[in-house]
This record gives structure tokens, C-alpha cells and sequence, in this order.
């Protein structure tokens, strides 16, 4: 698979923290493939908004440089071409919706770069339709809820066609309906479109679903690999205080009370298996 | 409680009016101004009426809409109208103490009056008829050309559309810190004028953060979508002049020259 987004040591610091404040982001390396589903988890200031905001040039780094499809982010004259790969999602979809109508809000990048008014038309109907909201196009944003707001904000990013979506945090301030909403879409455009996904996130069940799951520590990168991976680092994640997957925690519980269930189990389906499975063979044990 | 609010005065139709293309309204809507005041006597101004009239039965906006657009000049219109009356000089028709009414007087009166209505009615009948999106585009592109003296238009229309996506959210969030504040014990509703001023600070201070935080958010996020000012930039909703728009021009100027060529016919008074 080819690189869409590589950081390379990258050292940060907010300029307005003064010089001898601690370094928010200190020598990360990362790469980020084509077409993958990537979960960034870590607690509070752990980094990790800070690190998203270096894929798409928003922030520069200070030590070490970011690639994005081999442009580097500090390279003004590729600033546009970088942004309109990397496209971001924020936390609160109310500070992002510019226009008044929705149509027209998803329209906005695409105007901001040029884009032939027809094409706009086609591509805002194709955005609309892939995230579901194409019968709300006429509304005005603050008819909708929070879920529908954040995804005409994916449909704004979607409709720049990028290779990447980083979204920082897009479920943080919606309603358990709202993130269901908001994660399907999410999938659905990683797997039915092949959109590189960034999410930025500290749910665990949400970082439970990707297909790889990097753990952000105090500006460095803790973990790196698959879900079940990471996630198996039960005592390792606990210490910088994050959690795991509810059904992880019962499972590591148990092993610690001497059971023989699997120390990588994610969903509560794999949960059920793995305890059922315990129960008959101390069953069949006890007869 | 603050959720009543309506932006604009807008009322929303699908009549040939609303259907015009908010540049030819705008324009239109100045011709109209310019009009009135070139009409100079009471059957010239009366062509003004009757495009009023014309303008609210075309355009199917109810008519305690236009009461509502003129009800908050009457009183200067009243004032204007005893001023003419009793103060312009001419044949005398009445004569009571000091007060005197001439002819010119009552002629000057009913003119002022007829033109202020008009002036308020037909340029309501534009708010009435167009969106405040649609109006700021209009303005936006009718004013394009000042760009070239370094007039900010596209910067000053990106302001307003702003201005109105975020009316709605802040009044919104407005409420939820007047909740929180009196959750809090705070007494909005009680006291002198003095007291109430002094209890809003309590209310406007977190708004203010709150929306310079957002303005924060939202500036980033404009920069995330490759936004970069007017420059180059292309707009999805083309605006178009139609037949209609242009046979309406034609109509205004056909009335001009009908109230050049009234306006010399001597009238009694």
C-alpha cells in the first residue's frame, strides 16, 4: 500500500506556552497508507489534536517535516494542494457550517478552489447522497441535529474528492444517535470509497472498530497496531490513563482471577463466545 | 422565548416577484426611490401607488405586512405633513389666528405623505420578497466592480452571510447562559433599569468568549476548505436576468417617461 501522510520526527511546541514549556509533540513518526481506517487515542493534551493538525498544514512543525502524498506541509506554494487532499472534520459542527443553507455549505470548498459552477451542482448532490442528507439539502443548518450537522461537514470535506479525512474528535459532542450516524458514514466512505480515515477520538469502542489504532502519550507514541494489539496492553493503557473496550476490561478482569479467556477480545459478541466456551469446559470439569 | 426571532422579514413565496433575480430587484428598488422623488405632482406620484399596489397583489404578501413596514413612520410621516401644512408659503385657503394653510401647503402635505409610504412600502416589498441570502449575493455581485477601488465586497457580503448562519446559534446559546445563570440565582427580571442593565454582564460576557471562540473555530475550519478570500473563487448558484426581469426594467423606464410628461400637465392644486 502507498504512503498518503508521513510524519517524520516531528517536534511542536505552541508558541504562546513560552519556550521552556514542554514539547507537545516530541519526535513523533508516523505513516499513515492508503485506504486505511486509523484511530488516534489518547487522554487530554496526550497530543494527538495537535498531530492532526499537521497532516493538513494547519499547524507547521518545528523539528522534523510532514509529507502528504510527498508534498511537504511546509511548502507554501503546495498549501492548497495539501489542503484539498487532507480534508478535516472538527469537534463542534457548529463552528464549521459557514453558509446558511446547506447545499450551499457544501458547496464552499469547492468555490474556494474554482471549481466550474455545474460541477459544483454534481458533486455537492454526489456528497450529499454518500453521507444521506440529499433530501436536507434546502434546510438551514440550525434546523438540523447535531449528528445531521456533522455530516454535512463530511459532505463539505467529501465533495473536495481528498485521498484523507482527519476528523478531530467528530463525535465528541453528539448524542449516542448522533455517533452512530456519524461512525457509520465514516466506515461507509473508508469502505465503499476508499477514503483514507483519520480519527481522532477517546472512545474506545470507536477506535475498536478501525483497522489500526496508534495510542498518543505526553507528545510521543505509545502503541501502534491492530486494535487487538493494542488494546491487549490492558495495564500499559490504564497507566496513562485511557481504558479499553468494556468487553476487554471484563476479560482481562477475569484472566486475573486465573479464567482461560483470550487476552485480545474487542466486541461483546467475541466476549460471549470466549466466556460460554470457558463455562463448558469448566462444566464438563465439574461432571 | 428568544427562538420567535425571525431574521430578515422575509416571506418566503414562490410569486413572479420572488422569483426575480435579486440584482434586477435591487436595482429596481432604487429606480423606484429615485421615481417618487422625481414625480412632482399628485397624479405623477399616484403611477408610485399604483406600482405599490401592483408590487403586494403580484407578489401575494398579505397586506397587515405592509401596515406592519408602515406603521413605524406614521408619526413621522404626520409631523412631516403638519410641518408642510402650516409652514409653506402661498395662496392662503384657511386662515385661524397665527395658523395659516396655503395651497402649496396642502399640496407640499399629501406629496410628502404619498412619497414616504411609497419610499417604506415598495422598499419592504424587497425584504419581504428576498431572502436575506439571496440579498446579499445580489449585493455582492451588483457591487463586484467597486472592487476595483479596493472596496472589500466579497469580504463585507462573506461577513454578513456569517452574521446571519450564526444569529440562530448564538441566540440559542444565549438562552442556555440565561438558564444557567439564573440556575445560578441570577435575577434578570426585577430591579431598576440600572439593576437590569448590570445584570446582563453576567449574560453577555460568556457569550462574547463563546462567540470570539467559535470565530476561532470557524476561521480554521475556513482555511481547512481552501478558503482564500474572493479571489478565484466560483460560485454553484449563478444568478440570471430572465425575460421578465428585463420587460419589468422596460415597464419602469416607460413609467419615467409617463411621469416626466405628467409632471408638466398643470393641475388645481
Amino acid at each position: 500500500m502507498n504512503t498518503i501522510i508521513q510524519a517524520q520526527d516531528v517536534h511542536f511546541r505552541y508558541e504562546e506556552a513560552g519556550q521552556g514549556s514542554p514539547l507537545v509533540l516530541d519526535g513523533v513518526s508516523l505513516e499513515i497508507r492508503q485506504g486505511e481506517f486509523l484511530a488516534v487515542l489518547g487522554h487530554n493534551g496526550s497530543g494527538k489534536s495537535t498531530l492532526a493538525k499537521h497532516f493538513n498544514a494547519i499547524l507547521l512543525p518545528m523539528g522534523g517535516k510532514v509529507y502528504v502524498k510527498g508534498m511537504d506541509t511546509q511548502d507554501e506554494e503546495r498549501l492548497y494542494d495539501i489542503r484539498q487532499q487532507v480534508g478535516m472534520v472538527f469537534q463542534n459542527p457548529d463552528n464549521q457550517i459557514v453558509a446558511t443553507i446547506v447545499e450551499e455549505d457544501v458547496a464552499f470548498g469547492l468555490e474556494n478552489i474554482g471549481v466550474a459552477p455545474e460541477e459544483i451542482r454534481r458533486r455537492v448532490d454526489e456528497a450529499l447522497k454518500a453521507v444521506g442528507m440529499y433530501e436536507y439539502r434546502e434546510h438551514a443548518p440550525h434546523q438540523l441535529s447535531g449528528g445531521q450537522k456533522q455530516r454535512v461537514a463530511i459532505a463539505g470535506v467529501i465533495a473536495m474528492r481528498p485521498d484523507c479525512i482527519v476528523m478531530d474528535e467528530p463525535t465528541a459532542m453528539l448524542d449516542p444517535r448522533g455517533r452512530r450516524e456519524v461512525l457509520k458514514t465514516i466506515r461507509a466512505l473508508n469502505k465503499e470509497f476508499g477514503i483514507t480515515v483519520v480519527l481522532i477520538t477517546h472512545y474506545m469502542d470507536e477506535a475498536a472498530q478501525s483497522d489500526r489504532v496508534v495510542v498518543m502519550n505526553d507528545g510521543k507514541i505509545l502503541l501502534d497496531g491492530t486494535p487487538r494489539e493494542v488494546f491487549s496492553h490492558v495495564a500499559l493503557l490504564k497507566q496513562v490513563g485511557l481504558d479499553v473496550p468494556q468487553a476487554t476490561e471484563l476479560c482481562h478482569q477475569l484472566r486475573r482471577q486465573g479464567w482461560k479467556v483470550p487476552d485480545d477480545v474487542l466486541t461483546v459478541e467475541e466476549c460471549v463466545t470466549a466466556l460460554l466456551k470457558e463455562l463448558e469446559v469448566k462444566h464438563v470439569r465439574h461432571s | 422565548m428568544l427562538k420567535d426571532i425571525t431574521i430578515g422579514q422575509y416571506f418566503p413565496g414562490q410569486s413572479l416577484l420572488h422569483r426575480m433575480d435579486p440584482r434586477m430587484k435591487l436595482i429596481l428598488t432604487l429606480y423606484f426611490v429615485v421615481l417618487l422623488f422625481v414625480a412632482s405632482n399628485l397624479l405623477s406620484v399616484s403611477l408610485g401607488v399604483l406600482v405599490v399596489i401592483v408590487g403586494y397583489a403580484v407578489s401575494k404578501v398579505p397586506l397587515r405586512m405592509l401596515l406592519k413596514s408602515v406603521r413605524p413612520v406614521l408619526l413621522i410621516v404626520a409631523f412631516t405633513a403638519l410641518l408642510n401644512l402650516f409652514f409653506v408659503d402661498g395662496t392662503p385657503v384657511f386662515q385661524w389666528g397665527f395658523l395659516t394653510i396655503t395651497q402649496e401647503g396642502i399640496r407640499y402635505a399629501v406629496l410628502i405623505c404619498v412619497r414616504i409610504v411609497c419610499l417604506i412600502a415598495g422598499t419592504s416589498l424587497l425584504t419581504y420578497t428576498t431572502s436575506p441570502i439571496a440579498l446579499t449575493d445580489g449585493l455582492e455581485r451588483l457591487l463586484a466592480p467597486l472592487n476595483r477601488i479596493h472596496l472589500p465586497v466579497h469580504e463585507l457580503a462573506m461577513m454578513m452571510t456569517i452574521a446571519l448562519r450564526f444569529i440562530p446559534t448564538l441566540v440559542e446559546e444565549t438562552d442556555k447562559i440565561i438558564s444557567a445563570q439564573k440556575a445560578r440565582g441570577a435575577d434578570l427580571e426585577s430591579g431598576g433599569l440600572f439593576q437590569r442593565a448590570k445584570a446582563l454582564i453576567p449574560i453577555l460576557i460568556p457569550l462574547f468568549i463563546s462567540a470570539f471562540r467559535r470565530a476561532d473555530e470557524l476561521a480554521m475550519a475556513m482555511e481547512c476548505r481552501c478558503y482564500r478570500g474572493g479571489e478565484g473563487r466560483t460560485r454553484m448558484r449563478q444568478l440570471h436576468y430572465s425575460a421578465w426581469d428585463y420587460a419589468i426594467l422596460g415597464l419602469f423606464v416607460a413609467m419615467t417617461v409617463a411621469v416626466v410628461l405628467i409632471n408638466r400637465i398643470p393641475l388645481p392644486i
